[in-house]
């Protein structure tokens, strides 16, 4: 069965996010102001053949760990769905 | 008996000729060596030059990781072979786990390309015969993801067993520590943001580099 699946690579708690916080500091200049905790990272979707979306959480689970995803700095949230 | 060694030329690595060039300067018989080779055609040391392996996908040194000939790498350097990673080349030694901890991109979001002021912080690795500790080189340095991490026990650890290689004087990139180069457990593998190859000559501004890079000639 075929699973679409996003993961949602962001950087880990605590390491610093340059990028986040530069739009953070910029959006007050548009007028938005009060908005915070402002955090970019990048989202990867795939299609995967598995039995359940069980099967498919874990089996894109061990990618992020070895591949797609560095541990070090990376956090990595893995949402599957039914495809199309 | 020249020494050779090996430079590894992914797709996208853009220093492979200067480093080449420097090596050979300085006496060794430098080579380039493909990474779609399995094999390191038996050279005496390896160098990871600097560039945009594969592109620089999905993070620096993520897919170079993977080349064939990193498997020889990494293999070498289990076995106690010098490895020198320089610039995407210690970005692509922490992907494949020889080194500790990872580069991310620059505090201030600026690519640098710019000399630099660095300190000796230990000479317990294999380039450190050269050099003294607390010594001053002047090094370029030339990257976006140059920014040193690590969990803070990985800090502590490389502190408290002195493999923190170099320093910057004036951090340019918010490294933890100032860290610009760091060594593996048995001092074989070194990884650093700075490029000595592009100081090697009066011309090119310092010759600091070749306190380094002459060190691989011998130790190779």
């Amino acid at each position: 069965m075929k699973w679409q699946v996003l993961v949602e690579v962001s950087p880990r708690s605590g390491i610093g996010d340059p990028e986040g916080a530069t739009i953070e500091r910029s959006l007050p200049a548009l007028g938005f102001d009060g908005v915070t905790g402002v955090r970019v990272g990048k989202a990867i979707r795939l299609v995967v053949d598995a039995p359940d979306a069980a099967a498919a959480t874990s089996l894109v689970e061990d990618m992020c760990a070895r591949f797609l995803t560095n541990p070090v700095i990376e956090d990595a949230r893995v949402e599957v769905g039914q495809l199309d | 008996m020249t020494r050779r060694v090996g430079v590894v030329r992914f797709p996208g690595t853009n220093c492979e000729l200067d480093t080449v060039d420097a090596l050979a300067t300085l006496g060794a018989q430098a080579e380039l060596l493909w990474h779609g080779d399995h094999d390191l055609q038996g050279v005496d040391a390896v160098v990871i030059p600097g560039g945009f392996a594969h592109g620089d996908y999905l993070r620096p040194g993520a897919i170079a990781r993977f080349s064939p000939v990193m498997a020889a790498v990494n293999a070498f350097a289990r076995d106690g072979g010098p490895v020198l990673g320089i610039c995407n080349g210690f970005q692509v030694l922490t992907e494949a786990g020889l080194l500790p901890g990872a580069l991310q991109k620059n505090q201030g979001l600026k690519f640098l390309c710019q000399p630099q002021e660095l300190e000796v912080a230990s000479t317990d690795h294999w380039l450190g015969a050269g050099l003294q500790t607390g010594e001053r080189l002047h090094l370029p340095i030339n990257h976006f993801e140059g920014n040193y991490v690590c969990s803070g026990a990985t800090l502590e650890e490389l502190e408290a067993s002195g493999r923190v290689v170099l320093r910057y004087v004036n951090n340019p990139n918010g490294s933890v520590n100032d860290i610009a180069g760091v060594t593996n457990a048995a001092g074989n593998v070194v990884g650093m943001m700075p490029h000595p190859e592009r100081a090697t000559h009066e011309l090119l501004g310092s010759v600091d580099g070749r306190r380094i890079l002459e060190t691989v000639v011998q130790t190779a």
